[in-house]
């Protein structure tokens, strides 16, 4: 009895102490989400170009400032930091110097009640951490999938049959046997003595097999120093999906050499810091099939950060930098001229006519051949555009006489003589 | 019978091996074999190369200290708060306010600035939009109030979250990329475009030429 009365004392004591975190949980969020909501509008607005909230940016973490400051003090830095440093305020003068006197722009447009929103916001409490979902398969790769039940079911059919045919003829020869019919089996002599034996079948099955093995070898010949399909490896795994699809950053943003000179350039790492500055860690769609998790894509981040010698926690170079060895793939050999700031600025080739889809590659590779009858098919096809270039007005009308077209190929206009590229 | 019939299995065992060995040496990760790869590396050094007498074996390398890039002008405004109030008073835009330079302004706006300022330049570029940056201002800021100068120092050096973007582009490309942040403010700001006051202020410069 007694055990009994005990338990119903703890369990009636959990019960109000429940309800009473319940109560003042609630009161909490009655007090502040009205102001947070319309606050962290506005803080993404303004303030997070520089800040984080747990993390250093360009100027401190956010989190608790409230707690830090006084709320007076911090309406007048808000709205003009600068002079409240010029009037010698003592916390003012420190902060900027520990911030690298980086000055914080003035919002003399936020009101006070704008600045309590902002602070209810950065006030909130940390979330947790969400827990890894357990990762579910099979969303992304249906093609592949599909195309292998296909495949299982096909070599099934065929095993199938297989035995079903050996089963047939097993017990046809063993009805035939019971029945008393010889099966003659030993008259048949194996092909190739038949061949041998037979002059004329010899000569043809020599110049068949000369031909089998001349064209594979011109296949095979034909494919060295080609290398469609390359996608090698590169020490930081970048994703052309990523930032060009995605987030359909332009290609001349990081490739901005190709409009103005013969490389396109691999872009070096400060043009990544431009933006990786403020984006250490990866927050969009995963592709768990193939073990692109956000972890994945955070560590390469990291990765570029060692590169380059920055120090995230501390938002400061350190100067030691390592340059990361990128793998080159598209290769044209030495004795090849290509420019491509003449096809893209001048010609206005999309970087993926040649280059293909860029913008849905995980994994760069050679979309294109890269042979000169490649080159050349396309200069066959292309028509330059001759509209306002009143400079060559005259040659282009007498060469569209000479060839009688109206509108002239690259070809026409000299794309196929043999010093443009080679020299 | 049962001879024979090994014999059979044991041959396409055979062609099946070869089939498998042939098409196995295709690897993507490998680069092709190549006729003649000495063709291929160029005997002068090339940009992206590795070779053993550079600096960290690097051929690309920035500019020697105290020397000056063809086509390449030095920058005299420092990048502190100084430099930028004297740049922003005193630096002025060296180009003809003509078609041509808005034209190619508003390319390169759309390649290097957009992503993040908005084809607006309200501060609203698909990156924004992502959620990937935040708080991107726009170009009509009153906190900030961009000019010519201003606009160009921050390009060069960057500001706060913002990179630099003298790698990225040349002295000529920041000034037209300036020219037309400044045609985006005035839209911004509902007034007549920065250029078209340009041009008007230049026309009436030429006709008091000419009147004197």
């Amino acid at each position: 009895m007694k055990k009994v009365n005990y338990q119903n004392l703890s369990s009636k004591l959990s019960l109000l102490l429940l309800a009473f975190v319940l109560t003042f949980s609630t009161n909490i969020l009655a007090q502040e989400t009205g102001d947070a909501i319309a606050g962290e509008a506005l803080y993404k607005s303004n303030c997070a170009a520089c800040h984080k909230l747990d993390k250093k940016g360009v100027g401190p973490a956010l989190r608790n400032v409230a707690e830090k400051y006084e709320r007076d003090w911090l309406y007048k830095w808000i709205s003009n930091s600068q002079g409240l440093i010029k009037s010698g305020d003592s916390k003012a003068v420190a902060l900027f110097a520990e911030y690298n006197n980086s000055v914080m722009t003035s919002f003399p447009g936020l009101s006070n009640n704008d600045i309590d929103n902002i602070l209810a916001y950065t006030s909130l409490p940390k979330p947790e951490p969400k827990v890894a979902i357990a990762p579910i398969a099979a969303s992304n790769n249906d093609d592949g999938n599909l195309q292998n039940i296909i495949l299982a079911v096909l070599v099934l059919i065929l095993l199938l049959l297989v035995t079903m045919f050996y089963l047939v003829a097993k017990s046809l020869t063993k009805l035939s046997q019971a029945n008393g019919v010889e099966v003659q089996t030993a008259t048949k002599k194996p092909l190739w003595k038949v061949i041998v034996q037979n002059q004329f079948l010899m000569l043809v099955s020599a110049i068949m097999f000369l031909l089998v093995a001349a064209y594979f070898m011109y296949a095979f010949f034909m494919q060295i120093g080609i290398d469609q399909g390359y996608a090698p490896v590169q020490p930081i795994h970048y994703s052309h999906k990523i930032h060009a699809g995605a987030n359909k950053i332009d290609c001349k943003y990081c490739h901005s050499s190709a409009i103005k000179s013969k490389h396109s350039g691999i872009p070096s790492l400060n043009v990544c810091m431009n933006c990786h500055k403020n984006i250490a860690e990866y927050n969009g769609e995963e592709d768990l099939a193939n073990g692109y998790t956000k972890e994945f894509y955070t560590k390469e981040i990291a990765k570029l950060y060692e590169a380059v010698g920055w120090d995230d926690a501390d938002q400061s170079y350190t100067g030691e930098e390592k340059p990361v060895k990128w793998i080159q793939i598209h290769n044209l050999p030495d004795f090849v001229y290509f420019n491509h700031s003449q096809h893209v600025n001048v010609a206005g080739v999309e970087c993926q006519t040649c280059h293909g889809p860029v913008e849905e590659m995980e994994i760069m590779y050679q979309h294109s051949p890269l042979t000169m009858g490649w080159c050349i098919d396309c200069h066959r096809e292309t028509n330059v555009d001759l509209e306002n270039n009143d400079y060559y007005e005259k040659i282009h009308e007498e060469l569209s006489k000479k060839y009688n077209v109206e509108k002239l190929t690259a070809a026409e206009l000299g794309g196929l003589e043999c010093g443009k590229c080679h020299y | 019978m049962k001879i024979t019939n090994m014999k059979n299995i044991v041959n396409i065992a055979v062609t099946i091996l070869i089939m498998l060995s042939v098409t196995s040496c295709f690897d993507k990760k490998k680069p092709n074999y190549r006729y003649m790869p000495n063709m291929y590396t160029s005997v002068a050094v090339e940009t992206y190369s590795e070779y053993e007498i550079l600096p960290n074996g690097q051929a690309a390398l920035t500019p020697v200290k105290g020397t000056i890039s063809r086509g390449w002008m030095p920058y005299e405004y420092e990048n502190t708060q100084e430099g930028k109030a004297l740049a922003t008073k005193e630096l002025k835009i060296p180009l003809a306010v003509n078609e041509e330079n808005l034209a190619k302004g508003k390319e390169l706006f759309n390649i290097y600035c957009a992503i993040c300022h908005g084809n607006k330049g309200d501060g609203q570029g698909t990156l924004v939009k992502r959620e990937k940056f935040l708080g991107i201002p726009s170009l009509a800021d009153k906190g900030r109030n961009i000019t010519e100068g201003d606009i160009y120092h921050v390009m060069m050096y960057g500001l706060n979250s913002m990179g630099s973007y003298a790698s990225q582009t040349n002295e000529k490309e920041r000034w037209q990329i300036t020219m037309h942040a400044l045609d985006l403010k005035s839209k911004l700001n509902g007034e007549p475009l920065w250029s078209s006051a340009q041009k008007d202020s230049m026309e009436k410069e030429t006709t008091s030429n000419e009147a004197n």
